[in-house]
């Protein structure tokens, strides 16, 4: 069948959809049902404003029903199909196909668009030197002053007498050199940074949640009060559907957990502890009688003025299941946890897991330039009710304070960890699975 | 020896750095900074030797390049090409090309050194 011969095809096609009768659509778009009935068997040609009306009439984009955008999708269409190597006895009925589910065949065509969109960016992010002009330029300039400060550096110790306005020559050289390696070395950083501003906008739906969770504080009055988690989910604003899901799953616990402890008997069992005691997550769940990671996630959705009132400061939380994956995270300045990749594996929220319900405490001093020290309360639970006879599900929770204000004295040994080995200084460490690229000497 | 080598590359403490060695070696170093009339200052100067940076002002090293080799009096020029960039794609730009030997930035002394005596028998 010719292409152009499809128009009246996808007018029936959509008039029978709708439930509408041949004679009722001709009488609204002004035409005979006869004449009409020529054109749905494609032996009349249809355009100009007859083809807009009944496109008006059938609740449809007149370009739907034209020739144009079926050329264009089905254009897409027979790309996607080279893409995909599609049969040729099934790419000979790209016509037929568009034409008799409209809808379907947009959606091929757009999902079609959105890989190549998709492609492109996984190709800049994968080679970003090429992609990315100023970082390729940073790069260049940072290279070329490496060079000549080392060919400068090794003149200077490999020429035996080598003369004075010579060597005052290649001292000046590198001191210069040296300056603007300093300048190159901070545009490289500016340009990742900005990278990663840049990047920020291909979000995985877990981006999507914890940024969503961070924007309200990880506390919900809505929740507390007992509203439905799906009240919560629609005011926020998830846009993929997998975030949503993720949101409904994050919120679910959360209501959960306000069943299981309500905030005023959270509030009523801090008062009654010593305020020094109030940071120990151990203590707090022995006079509730209650789980301790139970009582971990209560503290970090407790509201501000709450926080501020009773506690030492706002606490961070990291979850993680037993691959350590991260499945919750409301992070604590000082303490990054990586977005890609393993995190430390020193760090306490992993020292739990080999042994599950015992709580573990230690002050850990993150490696970097703040070396913030803070003290830290993990446990290992299994999720959810009893699982009968199946293998238990671990998830381990890490609760993090800054260290100068919780905890006891001085005198506590501190443990060195970092964030994840790549971007980890710490030398001689025995966890390390692979270098640094901060590491210093050679 | 008394060969020339001619440096075409824009940063200067990188050809201090080059001239200093070669001259050490016993080779006649000459210098220019800028892409854009590179051609014609090889045809003046007639070196031996040619190195030459990828990323030049005004002009790519990889079109001074093709521009060499499509002429007959340099088509068979030693180029040694020099970058800041390792990748694989310029090496194989550059050899594609037809440079005679390929050197990422950063390079030690000594390798520009061996590298200039191969390409060059006195």
């Amino acid at each position: 069948m010719a292409r152009s011969s499809l128009a009246g095809s996808r007018i029936r096609e959509r008039r029978v959809m709708l439930g509408l009768r041949q004679a009722e659509l001709a009488r609204r778009a002004g035409i005979s049902a006869s004449y009409l009935n020529l054109i749905e068997h494609n032996r009349r040609r249809i355009g100009g404003k007859l083809l807009l009306d009944i496109a008006q009439v059938l609740g449809v984009e007149a370009a739907l029903l034209s020739e144009g955008a079926e050329a264009a999708l089905t254009g897409t269409l027979r790309e996607a199909a080279a893409d995909g190597a599609l049969a040729a006895a099934e790419v000979e009925a790209v016509d037929e196909f568009a034409g008799r589910f409209p809808g379907w065949a947009q959606l091929l065509s757009t999902q079609h668009g959105r890989i190549g969109q998709l492609e492109q960016s996984v190709e800049a992010l994968t080679d970003r030197l090429a992609h990315d002009p100023h970082l390729a330029a940073s790069l260049h300039e940072v290279l070329s002053t490496v060079t000549a400060i080392h060919a400068s550096s090794s003149i200077l110790v490999d020429t035996k007498e080598l003369e004075p306005e010579w060597r005052d020559r290649f001292h000046r050289n590198i001191h210069e050199d040296s300056a603007r390696l300093a300048e190159g070395a901070q545009r490289l950083v500016d340009e990742l940074d900005a990278g990663q501003a840049r990047d920020a906008t291909v979000n995985s739906p877990q981006e999507e949640v914890d940024a969503f969770l961070d924007a309200a504080g990880h506390a919900f009055p809505d929740l507390e009060r007992g509203a439905a988690p799906d009240a919560v989910i629609a005011a926020a604003n998830l846009t993929s559907v997998s975030a949503q899901g993720l949101a409904r799953d994050r919120l679910g616990r959360m209501a959960a957990d306000v069943a299981a402890l309500p905030m005023a008997r959270l509030v009523e069992a801090l008062r009654g502890l010593r305020s020094e005691d109030r940071a120990d997550p151990v203590r707090l769940a022995a006079a509730l009688g209650l789980g301790v990671a139970l009582v971990m996630r209560r503290l970090v959705s407790l509201p501000r003025e709450v926080t501020d009132d009773l506690l030492p400061a706002a606490p961070g939380l990291v979850i993680a299941d037993a691959s350590g994956t991260f499945l919750y995270r409301r992070d604590l300045p000082g303490f990054p946890l990586p977005r890609f990749g393993a995190a430390c594996p020193l760090w306490p929220l992993f020292t739990a897991l080999q042994r599950p319900m015992y709580p573990v405490r230690a002050r850990v001093q993150m490696a970097g330039r703040s070396d913030g020290v803070f003290d830290a309360y993990a446990i290992a639970e299994a999720d959810g009710a009893a699982p009968g006879w199946d293998e238990p599900i671990l998830r381990t929770h890490m609760l993090l304070w800054p260290a100068e204000g919780a905890g006891e004295g001085a005198n506590t040994p501190v443990r060195g960890v970092g964030v994840t080995c790549r971007i980890c200084p710490r030398e001689d460490c025995a966890a390390r699975r692979e270098p640094s690229i901060m590491a210093r000497g050679a | 020896m008394d060969k020339t080598v001619l440096v075409i590359e824009d940063e200067p403490n990188i050809i201090e750095a080059i001239s200093f060695i070669l001259s050490r070696d016993g080779w006649r170093v000459a210098t220019h900074s800028n892409g854009v009339d590179a051609v014609s200052a090889v045809g003046a100067r007639k070196p031996d030797l040619v190195i030459l940076d990828v990323m030049l002002p005004g002009r790519s090293g990889y079109d001074i390049l093709r521009d060499l080799r499509a002429a007959t009096e340099t088509a068979d020029l030693p180029v040694l090409m020099l970058t800041a960039r390792g990748q694989t794609k310029d090496r194989e730009m550059a050899e594609s090309l037809g440079a005679s030997r390929f050197m990422a930035k950063p390079f030690s002394n000594s390798e520009v050194l061996e590298a200039v005596r191969d390409l060059v028998r006195p």
